[in-house]
């Protein structure tokens, strides 16, 4: 992981985090069950990505969780085990497609303004919001990519920060 | 058929529902929330018996005696809120030990929901990590299906219990839709055996064991698996330990019979398992009771672990070899290629285990609980269903009442519920009213689902209630006398009730039992009478210990086979 800098959240943690995803019904109260596999076995949720399938009778989830490494085998299984989930794997050491949306809230004066839109404009990122003293930036792709960004913007003051945590989605002919 | 169904209330298509899903009995207690379900029950003439009950936990506990004595389920019947969450024990009593059951909760009508309305909890909630599966049920519409799902689910695979929570106006409201609907379970999955591969590892790695062990546990009487196992052990030649719930899965009086290990299994079972080349688990999770400290377990054994629920295997012991699967298919196919095993030298090892410590007693001085049960055991000729509470007597009635038969053992082992077993024993009467049933409890779980007496007299059962009353919460004693130095704490039962007189209040009949020498007669008076039930009140010694024990998280080295004459560490495990 990038620095261990307290402002950019529990992303940064020591602990790796593993990427799950699970295909699930789109019901009431299955998230609820979700947590309570991950909560009862000290593990932290540490980003949480839900969607309607593409068929919408069901629900995609990307889980970014840390915890104890030896439990986490025991986790999928007791996720698996749930009535209302189809499946659950573990891609955090596999080939799939993982992506994050970050927005990031700089404190940014009119002197600081040109280093700030090339700093943007090196990681791909838009601006959503401009003003005379802040500025927010929207960047895609790796958690790397995402955290070397919030490296350089540190300089500048973080206002506020919210990352989706990892999509994930495996590869050619793989199930997610 | 579903044109006379359509416009019927939704309370009355859930109990046809019920009926057609199998559902002989119902064990409830009304309530407001119920009321459209408790209506149905009347207005629709259902064949379904329904037994009130005084107390929720005990209607939960008569229908978990009874799945277990039967293999079917049956139904709880409860309203909203406190009549919801009084079956919770219950609940996660049927969820540890794998107990198919269909509780249904009256609710709050659903615009009321969340809205902290008269009686309202949200039970769905609060249940979720004690039941297999849970329904909310917000359209009348959506009754059959849930009721089959349920049904389905609480039944396969590993069983456990299904709670349905139904809204007042959904019980109340028309009904449209379909009674034939399908089911919606897309991620249910119930295993079956098709890693034949695993089977035949299984086999090979037996035909290298000199000393083999076969842990039998609640999983294979589930599965119906006691004529695989026997076949399997006669085969192979090889000795046999249940747990505590796997009691009944094998004949306790068979010579490859070693009994019950754990905790306070026999001398001779956990020896064995210190002892074993290969120990194969069929239907057990491992059970903190039975392992000890599991870093410490069967290190020197191939380990195998076969089991339904795919979820066990590793979670407390890393088996060598598994296969996850239902008992009885795994062991019918693993009969087919293993032979008998040079298991000679091994057996007479443990024979000889088996005359250096056996389960013993004095039958002089006080009162004993043991003698109590020996003598019940004898005197039923092993046939009897029993059921226990929990503590110190229920480790004696699994040490003293053999097992010989499936489904005759009612025990409360994953969750240890005090209150259990005599509810327990009404649910098992009503499943099967031709056989003989035994409530073995302690005086101190008796007393927290002893109003149950109304509804074991209402019904004429003719159970028989045996109070092991030692005026002390015993277990607990036991550990303080062994670990804390001999400081009693919260553990004095002073107060009770004098039993034989409460049973008698209640119109049942009330007999004590307080010298050694009147067991047999006061016992046999008990047998003798079946128009009602009987409750024995016997006044036993108050402070004799359970032995063997292994100290909780310790090694199965650490045994005590009988009482220390040094001081014990304080055991770092759990209970």
């Amino acid at each position: 992981m990038a620095s261990g800098n307290g402002h950019v959240g529990s992303l940064m943690d020591e602990r790796p985090v593993n990427t799950l995803s699970a295909l699930v019904a789109n019901k009431p109260g299955v998230l609820a069950r979700i947590a309570q596999v991950f909560a009862r076995r000290a593990y932290n949720i540490e980003s949480l990505v839900v969607s309607p399938a593409h068929n919408g009778a069901y629900s995609r989830m990307t889980i970014g969780a840390s915890g104890d490494p030896q439990g986490l085998d025991q986790i999928i299984k007791g996720v698996n085990k749930l009535v209302d989930v189809i499946h659950c794997f573990d891609h955090t050491f596999d080939r799939a497609v993982v992506q994050e949306l970050a927005l990031v809230k700089i404190s940014c004066q009119s002197d600081q303004r040109t280093e700030a839109l090339q700093i943007c404009d090196h990681f791909d990122c838009s601006t959503e919001d401009l003003t005379e003293h802040s500025m927010i930036l929207k960047c895609t792709g790796s958690s790397e990519k995402v955290d070397a960004l919030l490296g350089m913007l540190e300089k500048f003051g973080v206002v506020e920060m919210i990352r989706t945590g990892k999509v994930v989605m495996a590869r050619g002919g793989e199930v997610t | 058929m579903a044109m006379t169904e359509n416009g019927m209330e939704g309370g009355h298509i859930l109990i046809k529902c019920l009926e057609q899903a199998g559902i002989k009995h119902v064990f409830g207690l009304s309530g407001g929330a119920a009321l459209p379900i408790f209506d149905a029950l009347v207005a629709t003439g259902t064949d379904m018996e329904f037994i009130l009950v005084r107390h929720e936990q005990g209607a939960a506990h008569m229908a978990d005696g009874y799945a277990r004595a039967t293999g079917k389920p049956a139904c709880v019947l409860v309203t909203s809120g406190p009549g919801a969450t009084n079956t919770l024990t219950g609940i996660m009593t049927a969820h540890m030990d794998s107990v198919p059951m269909i509780v249904v909760s009256g609710q709050q009508v659903t615009w009321m929901l969340g809205k902290d309305a008269f009686q309202e909890a949200d039970i769905f909630g609060v249940t979720m990590p004690i039941v297999k599966h849970s329904y909310l049920v917000k359209e009348t519409a959506d009754i059959p299906r849930t009721v089959r799902e349920a049904v389905h689910i609480a039944t396969t695979g590993r069983p456990g219990p299904v709670l349905i929570d139904v809204p007042k106006n959904v019980s109340q409201g028309p009904f449209v839709g379909s009674m034939e609907p399908n089911l919606e379970l897309p991620g249910y999955e119930v295993p079956e055996l098709t890693d034949r591969e695993s089977i035949h590892a299984i086999a090979e790695a037996f035909g290298n064991a000199r000393r083999p062990v076969l842990l039998i546990g609640h999983g294979a009487l589930i599965a119906g698996a006691h004529g695989e196992v026997r076949a399997l052990a006669e085969k192979l030649h090889a000795p046999v330990t249940t747990t505590l719930l796997g009691k009944g899965a094998f004949p306790e009086t068979h010579p490859l019979s070693l009994g019950m290990l754990g905790m306070h299994g026999t001398a001779y079972a956990n020896k064995a398992v210190m002892e074993c080349d290969l120990i194969m688990s069929v239907g057990s999770r491992f059970d903190d009771r039975i392992v000890g400290d599991p870093s410490k377990f069967c290190q020197n054994a191939t380990k195998i672990h076969i089991d339904i629920d795919e979820g066990e295997i590793g979670k407390m012991i890393k088996p060598d070899l598994h296969c996850v699967a239902d008992a009885r298919m795994a062991l019918e196919e693993l009969v087919k290629h293993v032979g008998r095993l040079e298991t000679e030298e091994w057996l007479a090892t443990l024979d000889g285990y088996k005359e250096r410590f056996p389960l013993k007693y004095r039958k002089q001085g006080g009162l004993k609980m043991q003698h109590v049960i020996d003598e019940l055991y004898h005197l039923t000729g092993g046939r009897a269903i029993v059921s226990s509470d929990v503590g110190q007597h229920q480790m004696w009635a699994a040490q003293f009442y053999l097992t010989d038969h499936p489904d005759n053992w009612l025990s409360s082992g994953g969750a240890g519920s005090m209150g259990f077993g005599f509810p327990a024993a009404i649910g098992a009467q009503f499943g099967r009213p031709d056989d003989l049933v035994l409530a073995i409890v302690g005086d101190g779980g008796f007393q927290m689902t002893m109003c149950e007496l109304a509804t074991a007299c209402i019904h004429k059962l003719p159970l028989k209630v045996i109070v092991l009353n030692n005026h002390y919460l015993g277990m607990v004693r036991q550990w303080q006398e062994l670990f804390y130095d001999e400081r009693e704490s919260g553990v004095d039962l002073e107060g009770n009730p004098d039993f034989a007189k409460l049973a008698q209040s209640f119109g049942a009949m009330g007999l004590n039992l307080r010298r050694p020498g009147d067991v047999r007669k006061v016992l046999t008076r008990a047998l003798e009478y079946n128009d009602g039930p009987v409750l024995i009140n016997a006044e036993v010694e108050k402070a004799d210990n359970v032995y063997p024990m292994i100290p909780s998280g310790q090694p199965l080295e650490t045994m005590i086979i009988d009482r220390p004459t040094t001081k014990l560490a304080k055991p770092v495990g759990s209970t």
